[in-house]
């Protein structure tokens, strides 16, 4: 009894410590805001990404993407003499804290836009919120399908795999002439899963047959029964989508069993960790990307030596896709009365044609995701070479 | 390729047998579930990992390097987390959790050691394959991990069955009361048992590793699992009951996946454990009544 009795005294003092805690954060301003910035300072962009936890890998490149454009844009003199200053806040991944992320860079920081959050999922949480304070939300890193279609105010300029996969399997298939393709993926990853659908729609409009599916799990380490089954299909290729992790232990096992066939991976062996895991058992492993570090370019020249130059590493996707990010806002910054107003802002990101980023040709589609094309690289000697 | 699926499976359950036979050591002798095992399997299969990357050594030299290292940290683990509860005479809920704060501790020291990533073994065993019967295809890999997992539980099961040592142990196992009147050592011999299961899963980390060539401070966890459940299935404290459920459980979960599908991997390996135990509920090799304490 009276010990039913402290529960109950200690469950009230919670309750009533979280509507304090809620009612606190919620009453100094309204949804909205108010007006974003000062008239004339600097004009404020808020950051959503996972800088901790699992996945910090990205959010740090991303975060040094954007700091290297924020450098480069103010170097040359800023936005008609105001400067763009970041407001960064880490999200661990997690979604709640995503969206508590945003609203505090809307209400407290009253930033202009938001560049973020890192995965997929987290857009889809914090998106909607943004959307309803009638703040742009650019994702850098979301690959999943329907991020630009979750409201007008959400935008991104980093490609789905549904334009890159079936680039890949048209470039693969042009080089290797395969006519027969296992497809191996992972069965409880929803990013996965749909990546996995993605080729096998593709691989269907090339002609090509798909001899044998085999699936597995997240965390698993063994793949010999997947490949057993594999090898006695016959295929000329390998079609695997997975994380990093799961698609080098793949790999490996499958050379250890003597299967040395061609593999198209989804945007998991888009990692060099990929190759530090699997080593030689990653070479000739073929991937699409938005992004080509080794690219004959001006522009991706100067953004790879300046970035080695502050950082010590080559940029990846992520940081050259935030970096464009930026770059993208900055151009839409330059219309008239954009740096001052949410609404105009969006409109003048919208409208958005032909940006030449380090990404290559950038439009936005009506949805606000992005028009421009993937390039193929093909894994030789531990790093990514363009397959031409 | 139904046999290749039933080598597949033998291989992974070689080394499911070599984790299980140190749980039932354990608890055969000290009548307790060692939680930090799984742990200890995992940081054999680093220090394994560090010898076979770090200097020169053969794969023999990362096996028997990892058991010593896992053997000394099985050695303290009785020292400080078993010996100081048993000598107050607490219950048998104490050690458990005592070994779980182990494998907590020796989880987070991994993390913050080796970094939470998986690493690789370097390629040291050649892919070379031998065909028997035409069909089946058995890599050196496979040859390698099935014959130092059966050796070394034949080994153990002779070492139990021959020495004086042995003869102690099953003493102890038996009534450490009376086996501490005839003049055993009952400390000792309890250590001794902890250290012998420890060295048995340092060497399965390491063919773990070798296997399927991830190695991370999270590796211990489904182990530690797949251990407890074939040490039920298998009879407790049974070394030859480790041996049959761990090859019973690695070719039940190869099979499932090759003929079922791999969402179903688990759920069809289980539904076998589970069916064993409604025919013979001590398990296949477990005696109907335990020791009662």
């Amino acid at each position: 009894m009276s010990l039913n009795k402290r529960i109950l005294t200690f469950l009230s003092i919670c309750l009533s410590l979280a509507l304090l805690v809620t009612a606190g954060c919620s009453s100094p301003s309204g949804p909205g805001g108010g007006a974003p910035n000062d008239a004339a300072g600097e004009i404020k962009i808020g950051v959503v990404a996972t800088l901790s936890g699992d996945g910090a890998d990205y959010g740090v490149s991303i975060k040094r993407g954007l700091e290297t454009a924020r450098d480069r844009i103010n170097g040359a003199g800023g936005i008609n003499g105001r400067k763009i200053s970041l407001v960064i806040e880490d999200s661990h991944g997690d979604k709640n804290e995503a969206i508590n992320a945003v609203q505090k860079l809307i209400n407290r920081d009253r930033v202009l836009a938001i560049i973020g959050p890192t995965n997929s999922g987290e857009m889809f949480a914090a998106g909607p919120v943004a959307d309803k304070a009638g703040v742009v939300i650019m994702g850098t890193s979301n690959t999943a399908r329907g991020i630009g279609e979750i409201g007008p105010y959400v935008f991104r300029n980093s490609l789905p795999e549904d334009n890159i996969i079936p680039i890949t399997v048209r470039k693969s298939k042009e080089k290797l002439g395969f006519n027969r393709v296992a497809l191996l993926y992972s069965s409880n990853n929803d990013w996965a899963v749909s990546s996995a659908k993605t080729f096998e729609e593709a691989l269907r409009e090339q002609g090509v047959a798909i001899v044998e599916t085999q699936t597995f799990a997240d965390g698993d380490t063994n793949f010999q029964a997947q490949l057993t089954r594999v090898a006695a299909a016959k295929p000329e290729a390998l079609a695997v989508s997975a994380l990093y992790k799961e698609a080098a232990l793949l790999l490996i096992q499958a050379r250890q069993q003597g299967i040395n066939l061609p593999v198209m991976g989804g945007n998991g062996f888009n990692d060099p960790e990929l190759i530090k895991i699997a080593g030689e058992a990653a070479e000739g492993a073929l991937v699409g990307s938005p992004w080509y570090a080794g690219k004959d370019d001006p522009a991706v020249r100067d953004f790879v030596e300046e970035y080695k130059k502050r950082y010590h590493t080559v940029p990846n996707q992520f940081a050259a896709q935030s970096y464009d990010a930026l770059g993208i806002m900055a151009e839409a910054l330059k219309t008239e009365g954009a740096a001052a107003d949410r609404a105009r802002f969006r409109d003048a990101l919208a409208a958005i044609k032909d940006y030449r980023g380090v990404t290559g040709r950038f439009s936005f589609d009506e949805n606000g995701n992005p028009l421009m094309d993937a390039v193929v690289l093909q894994i030789a000697g531990g790093t990514y070479r363009e397959v031409k | 390729m139904f046999w290749q699926q039933v080598v597949n499976g033998l291989t992974a359950g070689a080394t499911y047998a070599l984790v299980a036979a140190g749980y039932t050591l354990v608890f055969g002798v000290l009548e307790i579930i060692n939680m930090a095992h799984a742990e200890i399997f995992m940081i054999g299969a680093f220090i394994g990992l560090l010898l076979v990357t770090g200097t020169c050594c053969p794969v023999w030299a990362a096996v028997a390097g990892a058991m010593i290292g896992a053997g000394l940290l099985g050695w303290a683990l009785e020292r400080l987390a078993l010996r100081p509860l048993r000598k107050q005479g607490v219950s048998h809920l104490a050690p458990l959790i005592s070994t779980i704060g182990v494998s907590i501790f020796l989880m987070s020291l991994a993390m913050k050691i080796f970094g939470p990533q998986s690493v690789r073994f370097p390629a040291s065993v050649e892919p070379r394959f031998f065909n028997l019967f035409g069909t089946v295809n058995i890599s050196l890999l496979q040859i390698v991990i099935l014959g130092i997992s059966l050796a070394l539980v034949a080994a153990l099961k002779v070492l139990l069955a021959r020495t004086r040592l042995g003869k102690a142990l099953r003493a102890v196992a038996e009534n450490p009361e009376a086996a501490g009147l005839m003049g055993v050592n009952v400390n000792s011999v309890m250590a001794a048992a902890v250290v012998m299961a420890s060295a048995l899963g340092g060497a399965a980390g390491v063919l773990v590793g070798l296997q399927f060539n991830a190695v991370s401070p999270t590796m211990g966890i489904a182990y530690g699992l797949k251990g407890l459940a074939i040490i039920i299935v298998g009879g407790m404290g049974s070394v030859a009951g480790a041996v049959a459920g761990g090859l019973l459980l690695g070719a039940a979960e190869v099979l499932a996946i090759a003929y079922i599908g791999s969402s179903y991997r688990d759920a069809v390996a289980f539904i076998i454990l589970i069916a064993v135990l409604l025919i013979k509920p001590s398990g296949i090799f477990g005696k109907l009544e335990g020791r009662k304490g």
